[in-house]
């Protein structure tokens, strides 16, 4: 692609990012209610979609308010740090064989390190508001996702063994003849455990448990400060999918549909699997949470790695 | 263009360093230590070091720092930490180091205007890949590699016996409260 078509597509994609985070909180609510055996949001507009628009607009007009006992540069910064740092995740998604905006020999890296970079936005958020239920979601978050980080690198480390790769074009390239989800299925269970707990979804929301902890890291955030985490959240949905369909199913792979819509089929079935994760599992107890990490998830991703290295070592030899 | 960029980003590195260095808060401390870092990534990267950048960001900026971040939330010093800390950036006691760091900084400058031929030609355009990093970690410094991990895994049984035998302290003392 040319200069221009990259800039030209990258706006696209943030558009399509945070205008696909918005319509998720919807659907998800949907969703949900169906499975729940209730409507969900179902009034504004055809099947309630317009709850998007009305909850966007009550946000944006709510008052801005920034407490006066907080560390203010560092509690406005806090919401920012994590839309940054998803967004900037997106960049190394291949969505099709010529669409994505930087194909990086580091790519998956590039991911880790910017989903790990995300922590800062809960732990400064934490810490800036001054306030004990804030504090203590902030610390249960980092040492949860400082833990589930761990394995979730070591779990994709048998994908870049067998496509011998970072780069994600590779990746999806090397899963022509099979997808990664049969060789790799241990990874593929832990990396999405990793990535609930990542993103903090609802079986691992611990940081914000609200009936503990009221709302956890963002007690005292209001209005579009609110709205941005929220958005840093479901941008994490999002991006954590596209990244299981490029590692384990085959990104834009597939017959006769063009190669986009493949890619949006599979991480639109990603995300409804996380709902119903959502609506099926109740939340853990934070100290069953830490030793699910270190004890089994650790040891499996370990195991994984280890019979990946020696069946991959012997397949070479063969051939 | 790459120069821009590359000048840019070290002047966000030293200010980010200096204002690290001298914040009394020490989370506005350790989050300009953070900036420092990223931008330090941003110039690895620039000279053709995507592996070392992503690292750098990856260990350093997402682990280490989050793990600093950790310990400054569970102390939360406060008030009384930040009061102290001023204390302690008085002049007398940086203006030793300061004088140091400055003659660093000019034989840095001598060094770099000397030898700028040979420094150009380490660092214009050749990026290395992963996969050339990955080589020469398990080719000729495999040694290095195996007794660095050794150290590592001596510093983990340590870390582990420390904090084991602090638990089980512990729990003595619980039982001893219950029954």
């Amino acid at each position: 692609m040319s200069e221009l078509g990259t800039m030209v597509f990258g706006l696209v994609l943030i558009l399509a990012a945070v205008g696909g985070a918005a319509l998720v909180t919807w659907f998800e609510r949907r969703l949900l209610g169906i499975w729940q055996d209730r409507y969900g949001p179902n009034r504004l507009g055809p099947f309630g979609v317009l709850q998007v628009a009305a909850d966007m607009i009550k946000l944006l007009t709510k008052h801005d308010w920034v407490p006066p006992f907080s560390d203010k540069m560092v509690f406005i910064f806090a919401p920012t740090a994590i839309v940054v740092a998803m967004l900037l995740g997106f960049t190394v998604v291949p969505f099709g064989p010529d669409l994505y905006v930087i194909d990086l020999n580091i790519g998956l890296l590039f991911f880790l390190s910017m989903t790990s970079l995300a922590v800062y936005s809960v732990l400064l958020a934490g810490l800036a508001s001054n306030n004990k239920y804030a504090l203590l979601g902030g610390l249960r978050s980092a040492a949860q996702m400082v833990s589930y980080e761990v394995f979730m690198g070591l779990s994709l480390m048998g994908v870049v063994m067998l496509s011998g790769s970072f780069s994600l074009l590779d990746i999806v390239e090397a899963q022509r003849d099979q997808w990664f989800c049969i060789p790799q299925f241990l990874g593929l269970y832990v990396f999405l455990i990793a990535g609930v707990a990542e993103s903090h979804r609802l079986p691992f929301d611990l940081p914000e448990a609200e009936h503990e902890l009221t709302a956890g890291f963002h007690t005292e955030y209001g209005g579009m400060k609110f709205a941005m985490f929220m958005l840093g959240e479901y941008l994490g949905l999002i991006l954590i999918s596209c990244m299981i369909v490029t590692l384990f199913f085959g990104g834009w792979l597939g017959p006769w549909l063009p190669p986009l819509l493949w890619f949006c089929i599979k991480v639109f079935i990603v995300i409804c699997f996380f709902i119903l994760l959502r609506a099926a599992i109740p939340r853990p107890r934070y100290d069953q949470l830490m030793s699910l990490g270190w004890k089994y998830m650790l040891p499996l991703a370990l195991f994984n790695l280890v019979v990946t290295a020696v069946i991959a070592l012997a397949m070479q030899g063969q051939g | 263009m790459i120069e821009v960029l590359f000048y840019s980003a070290s002047v966000i590195a030293l200010l980010a360093t200096i204002l690290a260095l001298t914040r009394s808060n020490a989370a506005h401390a350790l989050i300009y230590l953070i900036v420092s870092l990223l931008a330090i990534a941003v110039l690895f990267f620039l000279m053709g070091a995507p592996f070392a950048a992503a690292l750098e960001i990856l260990i350093y900026a997402g682990a280490i720092m989050v793990l600093f971040v950790f310990v400054i939330m569970m102390l939360n010093l406060g008030e009384v930490g930040e009061a102290q800390e001023r204390g302690w950036l008085s002049v007398k006691s940086w203006i030793l180091p300061g004088i140091m760091a400055a003659l660093l900084f000019i034989e840095l400058l001598i060094a770099l205007s000397i030898s700028s031929e040979q420094t150009i030609a380490l660092t214009s355009g050749v990026a290395v890949p992963p996969k050339e990093v990955a080589m020469s970690l398990f080719g000729p410094y495999v040694l290095a590699v195996e007794i660095a991990s050794m150290l590592l895994l001596a510093g983990l049984v340590g870390a582990y016996h420390l904090g084991r035998r602090f638990i089980v302290r512990r729990e003595g003392v619980h039982e001893g409260g219950d029954s």
